[in-house]
C-alpha cells in the first residue's frame, strides 16, 4: 500500500501511522481524524522510513512488530535524521521491549489494547511540546539553554536533543532546588494525570545524560536523588 | 576493679572467654589471704584454659578423623603394620642373639675342657710343692693356657689353688677373680662345671657382658686341696654385633612401618582422589554447570564411577535443556498470543469507544448494548492481561526491576488511585504511614499492583467499615498491611485464598470485575521480591492481608515489622 494523505477537517498536524494490520490502521484513522489529525499510513516496515522523509509528519505512531522491518530499527533510523516526537505501539507489556524501543530513540508508548482517549491524550502531549514559548535563558552547570530558540549549548557547541529531552531539561533547570519525582516529571513532560510507567523517565534521563553530561558516569546536569527523583545541578 | 573481694573474683572466673582488664598501676597491696586467692585464680583459669585447648584440640583431631578417609587409612595402616613389624623384628632379634650366643657358648665349652685337660697335666702335682711353687706353677699354666688361644677367640683365665679357707688365685688379668660370681664359684668348688653370663670390667674399667667358665681341675693329692680353673671369654664383638644388628631392624623397623603407611595413604589417595572429583563435580552440576564432566581414565570401578557420573550428568543436562526450551516455547508462546489476540482487542476496543461516544444517537436498545459491549471489552483486557501476567510467572519470565524508592508516596499514590471506587462502596480508607521515609529497593509497579489488589478487595468485602492501611520498617524488611473489618475469613478460606479462580462466596456480587487472578498475581509479585504475602481472618473479625519485603533486594527475610494478626479485636458486632 503506497502512502497515502487523506485530506479532511481542520488539520492539527499530520500523522504517519506505522502498522501492518489493515484494521488497526483505519481504525486509528478514524480517532485520529476525529481528533482533527491528518493521517498517513504505512503497512510495510521496509517502506516507512522513505514514506517518513516523504511526508514530512508531525509525530509517527509506529507499531513495534512489522514485517519486512523491525521497529525498532526504524526508530533508531528516523532518529538520525529528525527530532519528531514518536509513540510507539507495543503489544508487549514486557519491560525489556519497552526500554529497548525508548533507548532506540521513541519518546513514549501506548500498550494495547488501548482506548482512543489514551492515544489522543498522547498524540496531543506530544505535538503540545514547545508551543508556549516565553523569552527565557536558563543554565544548569556549563550547559546554556535558550528556550524560545530550543537550543541547548555547551562552551558555544550546540547539543541536539529531541523535543522531549529538551522538555525534561527545562523543566528540571526552571527549579534547580527542587527535586523532580518521577511521577512529577511524567505529569509535567509528558502530560501524563495519573503514575503511569516511572521506565519513561529512567531511560529519557540516560539519553538525556549520555547527551549534556561530560562523563555519563558521574553527572554534574542531571543529578540522582536517591529514593527520590532527580534534581538539576547546580548552575 | 579496684576492690577484688575473693567472691567477686570467684563469680568473675565462671566466665570462660575472658577478656584481660587492665589494671590501675597504683592498685592497693593486697594480704597474703588476698595473694593466695589471686594465685588460686590463676592457677585454675590456667587450668580452665588448659582444658578448653585440649578439648579444642581433640575435636579438631576428630573432626579430621571423621573428615579424611586418607588419614584414617593411612593411621590405621601405620599401627597394623607398626605392631607387625615390632613382633617380627623382636622374634628375629632373638633367634640371632640365640644362635650368635649358642655357637659362642659351645666353643668357650669346648676350649675350656681341653684347657681343664692341659692344667691337669700341668698341675697334676701341685699339691705336693710349696707356696711359692704353686703359685709359680699357677701362673704358668695361666699363661701357657691363655697362649694356646683357641676357636672362642680371646679370653682371660683364672686358676685358684683352694686348699680349706685358703684361696691363691692367679690369674692373666687381675680385676677377673674379683668379678667372678659367688654362685659360679660355689658351684665349681661343688665338682662340677659350670658357665655364667657377667659383666666383667675391662682394661679400661668398662663393664663388659662376659661369658665365665669354671672347672674344677682333677690333682692327685689330698681331698682338702683343689685347683679350680675359669675362663673368661669376653663377648664384646658379640655384643657390638647384636648393637648393629639391633640398629639395623629398629631403623627397619621404622623405615618399614612408615613404608607401608606411605602405600597406604598412596593407594587410598587414588581411591579417594577419583571420588573427591566426583564429589566436586557433582557439586558444580548442582551449582547448575551442567556441562560438567569427568574424565574417564582405564576400565576400573573407578572409570565406571566416572562413566556413570557422566551419564547421569548428561541425563540431567538433557532434561533440562528440554525443559528450558519448554519454558522457552512457553514464553513465546504468550508473547505471541499477547500480540496476536492485543492487536485486534486494541481494534474492537477503539471502535466500541467511538461507539460508545455516539450511543446519544442510538435509540435506546443499541445505545444500551454499546454500554454493554464497553464494559465487558474493559472485562476482557483484565482478564487477559491478568492471564498474561501469570503465564509469565508460569513461564519464569518475570523479571523483577528494583530500585530505591520511598514507599510513604507509593502508598499514598495507591489510596489515591483507589478512593473513587471507596468512594462508591462509602468505605474509608485510613493511612499509616511513619513521618519518615521508608525507602526500600523494590519493584514500584509490581508493589503498587500487590497494593490496589489488597485495598480492592478490602474495600469489596469490607460491608463499608474502615479499611486501613498501614506501613512499618525495621532495618531489614518493609511491611504493608490491609485490614478490612468485613465478613472475614474461615480458615478455610485463608487456605485458598491465593488460589486461581478462588471466590469466598461464589453468590457474591462482584462490583470491580476481578479475574480471580489477583490474589495469585500479588502472591507471585512479594515471591518474586523475597517476600511474604500472608493472610489472616476471623469469620465476623474481617480479614488482614500482609506484604513484606526486603528493604535490600536479593536479602533474606527473617520477620515481618508488622504482626500478621492485629493486636486488638473488637468484639463481634451483629450486623442485619
Amino acid at each position: 500500500m503506497p502512502p497515502s494523505v487523506p485530506s479532511q477537517g481542520t488539520n492539527r498536524g499530520r500523522v504517519l501511522v506505522v502498522d501492518d494490520d489493515a484494521a488497526l490502521a483505519e481504525m486509528l484513522g478514524i480517532v485520529l481524524r476525529r481528533e482533527g489529525y491528518e493521517p498517513a499510513f504505512v503497512s510495510d516496515g521496509a517502506r516507512a522510513v522513505a514514506a517518513f522523509q516523504q511526508l514530512r509528519p508531525d509525530l509517527v505512531l509506529l507499531d513495534l512488530m512489522l514485517p519486512g522491518r523491525n521497529g525498532l530499527q526504524i526508530c533508531a533510523d528516523i532518529r538520525t535524521t529528525s527530532t519528531v516526537p514518536i509513540v510507539m505501539l507495543t503489544a508487549k507489556g514486557d519491560t525489556i521491549d519497552i526500554v529497548q524501543g525508548l533507548e532506540a530513540g521513541a519518546d513514549d508508548y501506548v500498550t494495547k489494547p488501548f482506548k482512543p482517549v489514551e492515544l489522543v491524550a498522547r498524540v496531543r502531549a506530544q505535538l503540545r511540546r514547545g508551543e508556549s514559548v516565553q523569552a527565557e535563558s536558563l543554565a544548569i552547570g556549563d550547559v546554556q539553554i535558550d528556550v524560545p530558540a530550543h537550543q541547548v549549548t555547551r562552551d558555544g557547541t550546540a547539543i541536539g536533543l529531541t523535543p522531549l529531552e529538551f522538555d525534561l531539561l527545562v523543566a528540571l533547570a526552571r527549579k534547580p532546588r527542587q527535586v523532580f519525582t518521577r511521577e512529577l516529571l511524567l505529569e509535567q513532560v509528558w502530560g501524563y494525570r495519573h503514575a503511569a510507567d516511572t521506565r519513561l523517565v529512567n531511560v529519557h534521563v540516560q539519553r538525556l545524560r549520555a547527551k549534556v553530561e561530560r562523563d555519563p558516569e558521574n553527572p554534574e546536569v542531571v543529578l540522582t536523588v536517591r529514593g527520590v527523583g532527580y534534581k538539576a545541578g547546580p548552575p | 576493679m579496684s576492690t577484688t573481694t575473693g567472691d567477686s573474683a570467684v563469680g568473675d572466673t565462671d566466665q570462660v572467654p575472658r577478656v584481660a582488664v587492665p589494671r590501675p598501676p597504683d592498685r592497693p597491696r593486697r594480704s597474703p589471704s588476698e595473694l593466695r586467692a589471686a594465685v588460686r585464680r590463676r592457677l585454675r583459669r590456667t587450668r580452665r584454659r588448659a582444658i578448653v585447648r585440649t578439648g579444642r584440640l581433640i575435636r579438631r583431631a576428630v573432626h579430621a578423623w571423621r573428615g579424611s578417609l586418607q588419614l584414617r587409612v593411612g593411621a590405621i595402616t601405620m599401627l597394623v603394620a607398626g605392631v607387625l613389624v615390632v613382633v617380627v623384628s623382636l622374634v628375629l632379634f632373638r633367634q640371632i642373639s640365640d644362635q650368635l650366643l649358642g655357637a659362642k657358648q659351645r666353643a668357650a665349652i669346648a676350649q675350656s675342657l681341653s684347657g681343664v685337660q692341659y692344667a691337669q697335666s700341668e698341675v697334676g702335682g701341685i699339691a705336693t710343692g710349696d707356696s711359692a711353687s704353686i703359685r709359680s706353677t699357677l701362673q704358668r699354666t695361666v699363661e701357657n693356657l691363655q697362649s694356646r688361644g683357641g676357636a672362642a677367640g680371646d679370653f682371660d683365665v683364672v686358676m685358684v689353688y683352694r686348699s680349706g679357707d685358703d684361696e691363691r688365685p692367679a690369674s692373666s688379668r687381675r680385676d677377673i677373680w674379683a668379678a667372678l660370681p659367688a654362685d659360679l664359684r660355689a658351684q665349681v668348688a661343688d665338682g662340677s662345671q659350670a658357665y655364667r653370663y657377667a659383666p666383667v670390667s675391662d682394661a679400661g674399667g668398662r663393664p663388659v657382658p662376659t661369658l665365665l667358665v669354671g672347672a674344677p681341675v682333677p690333682t692327685e693329692g689330698q681331698s682338702g686341696d683343689r685347683v679350680e680353673v675359669y675362663f673368661a671369654f669376653p663377648l664384646d664383638q658379640e655384643q657390638a654385633t647384636l648393637e648393629g644388628i639391633r640398629s639395623t631392624v629398629g631403623i627397619t623397623c621404622v623405615v618399614l612401618t612408615l613404608f607401608v603407611a606411605g602405600i597406604g595413604v598412596l593407594v587410598t589417595r587414588l581411591v579417594v582422589d577419583p571420588v573427591r572429583r566426583a564429589a566436586g563435580g557433582a557439586q558444580r552440576l548442582a551449582e547448575g554447570h551442567l556441562e560438567e564432566r569427568l574424565a574417564v581414565r582405564g576400565e576400573d570401578d573407578l572409570a565406571r564411577l566416572a562413566t556413570s557420573f557422566n551419564a547421569m550428568a548428561d541425563s540431567l543436562q538433557r532434561q533440562i535443556t528440554q525443559l528450558e526450551g519448554l519454558s522457552q516455547l512457553q514464553q513465546r508462546f504468550t508473547s505471541d498470543v499477547s500480540h496476536e489476540l492485543r492487536t485486534p482487542l486494541t481494534t474492537v476496543q477503539m471502535a466500541a469507544s467511538v461507539l460508545h461516544e455516539a450511543r446519544e444517537d442510538f435509540d435506546p436498545a443499541v445505545a444500551r448494548s454499546a454500554e454493554l459491549l464497553q464494559n465487558e471489552l474493559n472485562r476482557f483486557e483484565m482478564l487477559l492481561s491478568d492471564l498474561l501476567e501469570i503465564s509469565r510467572y508460569d513461564a519464569g519470565a518475570a523479571v523483577l526491576e528494583p530500585e530505591p524508592q520511598d514507599l510513604v508516596p507509593l502508598v499514598a499514590r495507591v489510596v489515591e488511585g483507589m478512593s473513587a471506587l471507596a468512594a462508591r462502596h462509602d468505605c474509608e480508607l485510613r493511612v499509616l504511614t511513619p513521618p519518615v521515609p521508608v525507602i526500600a529497593e523494590v519493584d514500584g509497579r509490581r508493589v503498587g499492583r500487590v497494593l490496589r489488589n489488597l485495598v480492592g478487595n478490602a474495600i469489596e468485602h469490607g460491608r463499608g467499615e474502615p479499611v486501613e492501611i498501614t506501613l512499618a520498617a525495621s532495618s531489614s524488611a518493609a511491611a504493608i498491611t490491609v485490614r478490612d473489618h468485613g465478613i472475614g475469613l474461615t480458615p478455610a478460606d485463608a487456605q485458598h485464598v491465593f488460589d486461581r479462580f478462588w471466590r469466598a462466596d461464589a453468590s457474591r456480587v462482584r462490583t470491580i470485575g476481578g479475574s480471580g487472578l489477583g490474589l495469585s498475581i500479588s502472591l507471585e509479585d512479594a515471591r518474586l521480591h523475597g517476600g511474604w504475602l500472608q493472610v489472616w481472618g476471623l469469620p465476623g473479625q474481617g480479614a488482614q492481608f500482609r506484604l513484606t519485603v526486603p528493604m535490600t533486594a536479593g536479602a533474606e527475610l527473617t520477620s515481618s515489622p508488622l504482626p500478621l494478626r492485629p493486636p486488638f479485636l473488637p468484639p463481634v458486632r451483629s450486623r442485619s
